[in-house]
This record gives structure tokens, sequence and C-alpha cells, in this order.
């Protein structure tokens, strides 16, 4: 079984990108039928791969590869996944689909080849950042994917596109810098007590950094993490780029690009530098709550329905970390199944506004629109569908992720947990006024004989509505890869979770 | 009713009966789910083509679900008293370490008279909508979201656990919600059915933070376990965990303070106010504290509160249901008035419990008769709503008349028909428990006469002040005959239950009860009740029997206040709404002038980079390669450096 399940679903895109750039240009949908049976290709090789995983392995990580890269330095092309990291690369390649079957006719024909071929390269990428069980492999993936999403939004994006593009780009730069000086100090302590220096991921998490050096390197890596997922106040690039970005680039950055920032933060930053985290946890715990109620209050003022979504994915944001930083069990799974679900609520709530500006000349202001519903009440429908999987209603995806989150929090901060709680009715405020004014009351003279869904439209919703509702009923198989992983996390972290009394054994239920 | 909390729980919790696996006719438990669902699932997937056959198979899976509902009874009533408790495991639902849930059922004595009332009233408001909806477009899906709404109730009802009763209680939010917006091109009506959401997601703050504190008190969210280990944790945990549960039963149960969306809630479809705003949904708060009751038997405190809670509501809504000319308000105002008496049962412990269960059965059947009756008279109103434009439909429309006042008379309880059992339970046991709350509930009686009286007075009696081209007739036979089945069971479900039914032994298994020898003789007190019931009769007949002008008429201050609904609105906005968006538009701005500008205004500072940006982006390819390469140059010398060093 020495299948490089890894490296094929990064090939596999790359190659399927390089292809498309050599198919004609005159033949738009060609090239968009190719993009999309390669994404669809992806997507086949990682189930095939998931079915092989073993949730109950003892080995941290599986479909392990690894090759020197740059021995000099330590440095070995390594890949690996554990649950969480199948899980992200599992949302990736399911998304990328989803969203060349949405975006389908997001861009004129003459820019068709390089959009297509950009989300199959950015596909690529996102399989190597969560994958690399390298750091430096790790960081080059995190800097190099910033290529591809700066020109999906300066060059395909909206009228302030160039803008936003450059402060994306400037912000993850930032973050970028920083978390390079940390990796080379990191590079440095590892030469120091190992006599050779080594970026690998498993040796790394076996030194004992001194506490104090661990707090300085912790920062760097920290704040590339809390731009790229942004937790308050690190995010005001976010509200821009969610704006310009076609929805396809939009849902791939906030659903999957912004969650290699938290994912950083479980994988990377709390056994790396376990001391550093329990030091900083108070603070980021802040950051994170701050960020929920923020993020929702502001969404609740927005006039923009894009960037709407952008200061509801901070608040989401701010959850995901907060799980990751109490160091429990269920805070952890909690946040990686939140993970999960955020992609694919964001998934849904681009892709309707995007179906939404498509019908109404590109405008995302809210005042545009009204009484949708009685025009196109399947747009509307599934319109409502990611209103609810955004205020994470019980019996979705959301509310197992948002709710293990609380539980986890509560355990070791009940208050903490009491605070971020009142998110869950601010979210639903901004969440149902905005369905309120986009899709009842009476239909806007604009928005009058406005067509409803097509059968190609409605196909990568119903995907994502599927999943939403097979993780919120069923999420055993995913919270069963997930589970092993968080534990192993937490056991490096050494911060013993509180006691929960043993539930008394229930009598007599049936088997 | 205070100070008893320890020695009652040792002598009158109820015996934890042990759940038996469901074999035989129970095996099939989840089907009771199924089928509601299932309906739904057709209703609102197959779109247009199922509009023709559509809203029958909603009432087809509805009436079956009733039948093997009445079959599971059957079959519970041959079994032991004890044994009567049945429960079924689906699958592991959500399972992180300690943290279990299972997707499984509990059926049981409490819940088995739920599901006989949601599939049985179900069914006959989904008849019953089959004519009140026949022409809306969009009557399929209107079929789709009451069989969903079924589905949802019947989980909350059937959950084993504190967090699968959650999915059930935000399923029955979605479908009100739904419902309430049902006619969504109405701005208000889409505007009630957001603020019922959120203000139930406050009672949701409640809930969820009493399931955390459920679990991280007894280390699981299972009803069974929870109750067999209540007795060991301190009161002050079961205190706040009583609270929490308060909270969310306040939000759901429309109790005081958050009543406010219930009457907005009336711009739904009628059917709609009839089962999930009278008989079901909104009774969902009193059945988490019933069920809860090993928890709440532990805490003084909490019951206190609950009990307080409920005499609030209990003349809140009385009071505003005497005001209102909107005959659905007016019936709004009640609901809320008559489950404040089930909360007061509830906060009265293991005395109350059964109580407030048998006044939630009978309200659930005489309260659905009531809407669906004015549901007919709007129906054959022409869709009016204003009690002031009514009057002398009595020989209009005679079967709704007749059907509304079995509603009347069980309502305001004169015996022997339905309320009078239910209500005069209540107040007795609160008598027993607390005087004071005993005099509450004959007032509130009292009340409860007037706004009854005054509501059919104007109705169905004096002159008619139609509106000119209104002509009113009775409803087809679709609509009148399951009002006529409720007419029946308003008047006897009451004595039906005490004589035949049993209803105090059958629930004790699960709730417990406290038997004291009455202090205050039955007859005595039944004796005063009715009096003052029937003085609100004669205060309304005094008041309405000559003319009702078509204008309301100028009222003192308190009329004017209930007419506002006692300024719920306003007093929600001055203290919750405003100094929200207040706090959102100032965050808006802090964000875009102080963050957002902190962070531009010092990049500019620090290098002119605004002016670099326009390089950048005049040939930003290019440049963006060359700032790569510098960087990866950058990471060379830096590395060599380290690697030398």
């Amino acid at each position: 079984m020495n299948i490089p399940w890894l490296t094929a679903l990064m090939v596999l895109p790359l190659v399927g990108s390089i292809i498309t750039l050599a198919l004609p240009r005159s033949r738009p949908q060609v090239v968009k039928a190719w993009a999309l049976i390669v994404a669809l290709a992806t997507l086949g090789l990682t189930i095939a791969m998931a079915l092989e995983f073993q949730a109950d392995a003892t080995a941290p990580f599986q479909f392990t590869e690894s090759y020197p890269w740059i021995p000099a330095f330590g440095i070995s092309y390594s890949v690996g996944v554990d649950g969480i990291g199948l899980v992200l690369v599992a949302l990736a390649t399911v998304l990328v689909p989803v969203v060349i079957l949405a975006g389908w006719n997001d861009v004129d024909d003459q820019a068709t080849k390089g959009y297509f071929a950009l989300l199959l390269v950015l596909e690529a990428l996102m399989v190597g950042v969560f994958s690399a069980t390298d750091v430096f492999l790790f960081y080059v993936f995190f800097e190099v994917m910033l290529v591809p999403v700066y020109f999906l939004i300066g060059r395909y994006g909206g009228a302030g596109r160039t803008r936003a593009a450059v402060k994306f780009l400037l912000y993850s730069l930032v973050g970028g810098l920083l978390m390079l000086a940390a990796l080379i100090g990191l590079y440095v302590v590892s030469a120091q007590q190992l006599g050779q220096g080594t970026f690998d991921f498993l040796a790394l998490v076996g030194l004992d950094i001194d506490p104090n050096m661990q707090k300085v390197l912790f920062l760097g890596f920290f704040i590339a993490f809390a731009i790229k997922a942004p937790l308050w106040p690190f995010h005001t690039w976010l509200p821009d780029a969610a704006k310009e970005s076609t929805p396809a680039t939009a849902i791939l950055l906030i659903g999957v690009l912004d969650k290699v920032g938290t994912f950083g933060m479980i994988r990377y930053l709390l056994p790396i530098f376990p001391a550093a985290s329990d030091f900083y946890a108070p603070l980021v715990i802040a950051l994170a709550v701050i960020g929920i109620l923020y993020g929702a209050l502001v969404a609740l003022g927005q006039t923009d329905m894009k960037r709407l979504f952008a200061y509801s994915s901070m608040s989401h944001f701010g959850f995901i970390a907060l799980g990751i930083f109490v160091f429990t069990l269920q805070g952890g799974s909690g946040s990686t199944v939140y993970m999960l679900a955020h992609g694919l609520s964001t998934a849904a709530v681009f892709i309707t506004a995007g179906y939404l500006m498509q019908r109404n000349g590109g405008s995302s202001l809210i005042s545009d629109y009204g009484g949708v519903n009685k025009v196109a009440p399947v747009l509307a429908g599934f319109f409502l569908f990611a209103a609810m999987s955004s205020l994470a209603l019980p019996g979705l995806a959301s509310f197992v992720g948002e709710f293990l989150v609380l539980v986890g929090t509560f355990i070791r901060y009940w208050w903490v947990a009491a605070i971020a709680t009142i998110g869950i009715v601010i979210t639903a405020a901004y969440a149902l006024r905005l369905y309120q004014k986009v899709a009842t009351g009476p239909t806007a003279p604009s928005l009058e004989g406005l067509p409803d869904l097509t059968a190609r439209e409605k196909l990568p919703l119903a995907v994502v509505v599927v999943l939403t509702l097979a993780i919120g009923f069923f999420p055993g198989p995913v919270l069963e890869v997930v589970n092993p992983a968080v534990e192993r996390t937490l056991e490096v972290v050494g911060v013993p979770a509180p006691d929960i009394p043993q539930a008394a054994p229930s009598g007599g239920e049936a088997p | 009713m205070i100070g008893t909390g320890a020695a009652m729980l040792s002598d009158s919790a109820p015996v934890l009966q042990p759940l038996a696996p469901a074999s035989g006719v129970f095996a099939y438990l989840w089907v009771l789910l199924a089928l509601p669902l299932f309906g739904a699932a057709v209703l609102l997937l197959g779109g247009r083509r199922t509009n023709r056959w559509g809203p029958y198979l909603g009432c087809l899976t509805v009436i079956t679900a009733a039948a093997y509902a009445i079959a599971l009874l059957v079959s519970m009533m041959a079994l032991p008293a004890d044994e009567r408790a049945i429960g079924q495991s689906l699958y592991s639902w959500v399972a992180v370490g300690s943290f279990q849930a299972e997707f499984a059922l509990q059926l049981d004595q409490l819940s088995m008279v739920f599901v006989l009332l949601i599939t049985i009233v179900g069914s006959l408001i989904h008849v019953y909508s089959l004519g009140y909806m026949e022409h809306d477009v969009d009557r399929r899906k209107f079929f789709g979201y009451l069989n969903l709404f079924i589905a949802a109730m019947l989980l909350l009802v059937l959950a084993d656990n504190y967090l699968l009763l959650y999915v059930g209680w935000e399923g029955v939010g979605l479908a009100s919600y739904l419902l309430i917006g049902f006619w969504q091109f109405k701005p208000s009506a889409a505007a009630a059915a957001k603020k019922a959401f959120v203000m139930n997601r406050i009672g949701d703050v409640g809930l969820s933070l009493a399931i955390m504190l459920i679990f991280v008190t007894f280390g699981t969210v299972a009803f069974d376990s929870v109750f067999a280990q209540a007795g060991q944790a301190s009161e002050t945990t079961l205190t706040w965990i009583g609270l929490l549960l308060l909270l969310a039963a306040c939000g759901k149960s429309a109790q005081f303070p958050l009543q406010a969306w219930l009457l907005d809630a009336m711009e739904g479809p009628t059917p709609v106010s009839a089962l999930i705003h009278a008989a079901t949904m909104v009774t969902a708060g009193v059945y988490l504290i019933v069920r809860s009751g090993a928890i709440f038997d532990g805490t003084a405190v909490a019951l206190t509160v609950v009990a307080i809670v409920g005499v609030i509501t209990m003349f809140l809504g009385a009071i505003i249901g005497s005001a209102k000319d909107d005959i659905k308000k007016a019936l709004a105002g009640s609901t809320m008035s008559q489950i404040g008496y089930m909360i007061i049962a509830a906060g009265l412990g293991p005395i109350g419990y059964v109580f407030a269960i048998f006044h939630l059965l009978t309200h659930g059947v005489f309260k659905a008769n009531l809407f669906l009756g004015a549901g007919s008279v709007i129906h054959g109103m022409d869709g009016q709503q204003d009690m002031r434009r009514y009057g002398a439909l009595r020989t209009a429309m005679v079967v709704t008349w007749l059907t509304f006042m079995c509603g009347y008379l069980a309502i305001i309880g004169i015996p022997p028909f339905s309320g009078f059992f239910s209500k005069d339970d209540i107040i007795h046991a609160a008598f027993e428990k607390n005087w004071i709350i005993g005099v509450c509930g004959v007032l509130a009686a009292g009340i409860t006469g007037f706004y009854m009286t005054r509501m059919i007075i104007m109705t169905f009696f004096g002159k008619a002040r139609w509106e000119d081209d209104v002509h009113p007739h009775e409803s087809k036979p679709v609509m009148t005959i399951p009002l006529i089945i409720l007419g029946i069971g308003s008047l006897f479900t009451g004595a039906a239950l005490v004589y035949w039914g049993d209803i105090v032994g059958w629930l004790e298994p699960v709730t417990g009860l406290q038997e004291e020898p009455l202090a205050i003789p039955t007859i005595a007190l039944e004796g005063i009740t009715l009096t003052v019931v029937l003085i609100g009769v004669a205060i309304a007949i005094a008041k309405y029997r000559s003319t009702v002008p078509v204008e309301p008429p100028p009222g003192n201050l308190l009329t004017v206040a209930a007419r506002n609904s006692l300024y719920d609105d306003a007093i929600n906005d001055a203290l919750v709404v405003q100094p929200t968006y207040a706090l959102s538009r100032g965050f808006v701005t802090v964000d875009d002038r102080v963050i957002d500008g902190t962070v531009e205004g010092s990049a500019s500072l620090v290098g002119g980079v605004s002016r670099r940006l326009r390089l950048v982006q005049t040939g930003f390819a290019r440049s963006y390669a060359l700032l790569m390469v510098a960087g990866a140059i950058l990471v060379a010398v830096v590395l060599v450096v380290v690697r030398l060093s």
C-alpha cells in the first residue's frame, strides 16, 4: 500500500491546470468541462484515500512520503495527514468542483482559461499546505498560495479588486515574514539541541524549547495565523477581499485558505510551543471572544452582503480559535468540525449570493434586493438554508462544531462559554435580518421576472446541503478520525482537562 | 411552596423507571418521526409535481402516525405501570471523549400523552387546512412545513437526552419561523417570523448553557443518568440548571420576559396559530420543566422563580387578551395566560407537574378548537380579524358558533367541561403550597371569564357590524368536521382523563406525586372559583351586551396599555434592540475608521506604501515576481548565515 496518495492529489490538479492552459481559448466550454473533470478526479482520489485512512492507527501521520529536498538545511519534502489534515484536504477537494460548477459563468469567455487554471493550481497548493509535515515545506505552500489568490482577486474580481488584492497580499506578506523569522529561530533552536538543524514536524515537537524562547517564536507564527484566519484585530483585509472576489475565489479563500490559520494553530502552535500556548491562551481566548461578538455585531450593521459574510466568518473564526485554545478534547474536535462546517456554510452563502448578484447587475448591496422569495423560491430557499447553516441550527454540521466548542470551553472557563454563547443570538439576528431584507416583502421592481435556479446551478448547492445535513446528523465518521489527532495534540500540550464526573451507566437501554 | 425541597425529594421523587428495550409494536418507534419527515421531504423537494396530491400526502403521514400512536398507547396500557418506559437507541450521534450523545428515543407515559396530542390534534389541523388553505398557491409548501413541524415536535418529546431534545427544540422553532412568515410577501409576517426566531434564540442561550452545565455536573446529557444523579448535585448547581432551563422555557412558551413574539406570531395562517402557537409548540417549555422535574425537585429557588414567572405571565396574557380587538391576538393573549397556569403548576413541584401536563392536554384541545373556530370565522369574513367588525355571526355560522361555545365553556372552566378539571386542579394545588398563588389563579380565572365572554359577544352576538361587501358563510365540512371533533373533545377531554384515563395515576411514575391531605375542601374552592369566573362573565355581558362601537373607544390607562400589549415591544426596543444596534453602528465605525484606518494609515506612514502600492498595481505581475525573488533570496541568505554561525 505504497501509493503516494498526497503527492498524486497535488500533481493531478497541477497537471490538469497546465493542460487547461494548452486548451483553445476560443472553446471556453471545453476548458470548463476539463477543469471540472480534473476536480472531480481529484475528489475521487481523495475519497479513495480517505477510505484507506485508519482512524485507530497509532502512527501520528498516514500516507506519509518523505524525500530530501535541501538536505544541507534539513529540509525535506515530507507529507502525511492526521485526522485533522485529512478532513481539511477533503474539504478543499470537495469545494473545488463545487465552486467550478457554481462559478461556471463567473468570468467572461476571454478570462475562462486563466481563471480555471488558477483554481486548479490553488487546489494543489491547498492539499500541500494541509499535508506538509515539514514546517519549511508548509511555509513554502503557505506563501506560494498567495500567488494564485492574488491573481484570482486582482484580475477577476470586482471594481475595487486591485486595491483589495494588494491589501490581502501585504497583510499576508507581513504575517509570512514574521512566520519566516520564527521559523528560522526554530531551526536555530533545533540545530542547537540536535546538532543538526531540522524542519521535520515530529522532530520539532520533540524539542525541549526554553519557555521564554517559545514565547518569542510563538508570536511569529501566531500573528501569521491570526491574520490568515482573521482574528480581531487582524481582520480588516478580509471584508475588502471578500467583497471584491468572485464567489468561487471567496469560497476557497474564506472557506478553505483561511483555515490554514486555525489549522496552523492546532497543528503547529500547540504541539511545538506547548508552554507558550499555555501562556498566551488567555490572550488568544480574549481575542477570540471579542471576535465572536464584535464580528457578529459588525455583521449586523453591514449594508453589503459580501462584507456581512466576511464579518460573520470572523465571528466564526473566533469560535474555532476559542475551541483550540481551551485545550479540551471537545474544544479541539469541535473546532475541527467547525472548520469543515464553516467551509460548507461559506460555500452556501457565497454561491447563493453569487447567483443573486449575477441576476441583479452584480450588486451586493442588500438594499438592492427584496422579495426574491416570490420570484425565485428555490434560490431563496437555498439562501435561507445558508443562513440557517451560518447560525448553526441544530441538525446541521455547524451546530456540532459550535456546540462542541462551547462545551469544551465551558469545561474549563464556564464564564467564557457563557459570554460566547451570546453570539448565537446576534448571529441569528444578522442572518435572518439579511434573509428578511433580501428575500421577503414586496419584490423589488428590478427583480421582477428574475429567473430561478437552473439544474446546473442547483447541483453544487445540493451537494453542500446534503453534506451539511449529513455531518449534522451523522458526525460520527468525522469525529472518529479527528478525535485521535486532537487527543495526541493535547497530550503534547499537557494541560490536564478539568475533571468531569463519569457518567453513571444508564440502565437497560436497548442495544 | 418553599423549604420542602430536600425532604420532598426522598419520599416523592419519581422512582426512575428503567428503560425497557423497544420490542413488539414499540420496535418501530422511529417510524413516528420518519412518517412526517418523509412527507416534508417529498413535499418540499418534489416541487410543483406534487402540488395536486401533496397536501393529501401531508395529511396521510400525520394520520398514519396518529394511528400508530394509538396502537402504541394500547400496548403501553397493557404493560405494568412501572415497565412503561421504552428506550430505542438508534446510533451514536455526537461522541467526543466523555461527551456522548446518542440519537436515541424514549417513550414513556409523559412522551406518550404528548405524542397523542401532537399527532391527533395535528391530524385534525392538517385536515382543516385542506379547506383553509385551499386557494393558496403555495399550499403544498404549507403542508410540507406542517409535516416538518410534526416531525420536529415528535423528536422534541421523544428524545432521550438533552442534546437531541435541542434538535427538536430548534426544529420546531424553524418550522414556526417558516410558518409565521408563510406569507413572506407581507413585511409584517416576515418581521414577525424573524422576531420569533431571534427571541427564541435568547431562550436557546439558556438551553445551551443548561446542557453544558448538566454535562459538566453529571458527565452525561442522557435523561435517565442525569435524573438518577440529580440528588447528588449541590443545590446551587441545580438552581443554576433550573434557571437556565426556565430561560429556555420562557423563550419557547412565550413567558415573561420573552413573551413579546407570540402576538406577532399570529401573522401566520390560522391553522398554524392553532397547532404551533396554541396547542403544541408553545407548551414545549412546560414539557422541558416537567421532564426535568428531578432537577427542579432539588432547588426550591428555581421552582419559586418558575412559579413567579408563571403568575406574571398569567396576568399579562389575560390583561392583553381582554383588550385586543383582533380575535387571534386576543386568543394569543389567552394562550400566554393559560401557559402561565401550566408554568405555575410546574413551579409547584411534584404536586403540580401532573396538573401542568393535564392542563396542557385539555388546553391543547380547547385552544386548538377556539383557534380553528376563529379561523373559520376569519375565513367566512374574507380575512377580517377585527372583532369590532363581527357581531351576530351565530346565525350565519351555526357549526362554528356551537363548537366555539364548547371551547368557551371549556376554557372558562364551567363544570363538567375540560378546563374545570384541569384549571381547578392547578388552583387547588397552588393553595396547598402558597395561598397567594392560589388567589392569583382564582383572579386570573375571573379575567379569563371576562375576556372569553367579551370575545363571544363581540363575535357571535349583538348586532352585525360587518363591512359592506362581506357575506359571512359557514365553512365547508372539511373544516367543520375537525371543529366538531375538537368541540366534543373540548367538552369531555377533562372528564375523560380524570375518570377514564386516570391521568394522575398514569403520569405518576414519571412526575412523582405528593399526596397531602387537602386543607381546603375541594367543593368550597370550586365554588369560589366558579363564582369569580361568573363575575367576570357578568361584567363582560354588562359591558358589551348593548353596543360595540366599530371604532375602539378611548380607554383608561390600563386599557390603552393592554391594547399595546403592555408596551412589551417598546420595552424590549429600549432595553435590548436599540442598544444592540447602537453598539453595532459604533463598531462598524470603529472598524472602518480606527482599526482599518490605523492599518492603512500606518502602512502609508511607514514607507509611502500607498505610493508603492500603485507601483505594484501598475505592473503587478512583474513587481510581484520581483518581490517573491527578493523574499526567496532573503530566506536563502538567512539560512546560510544561520548555518555558518
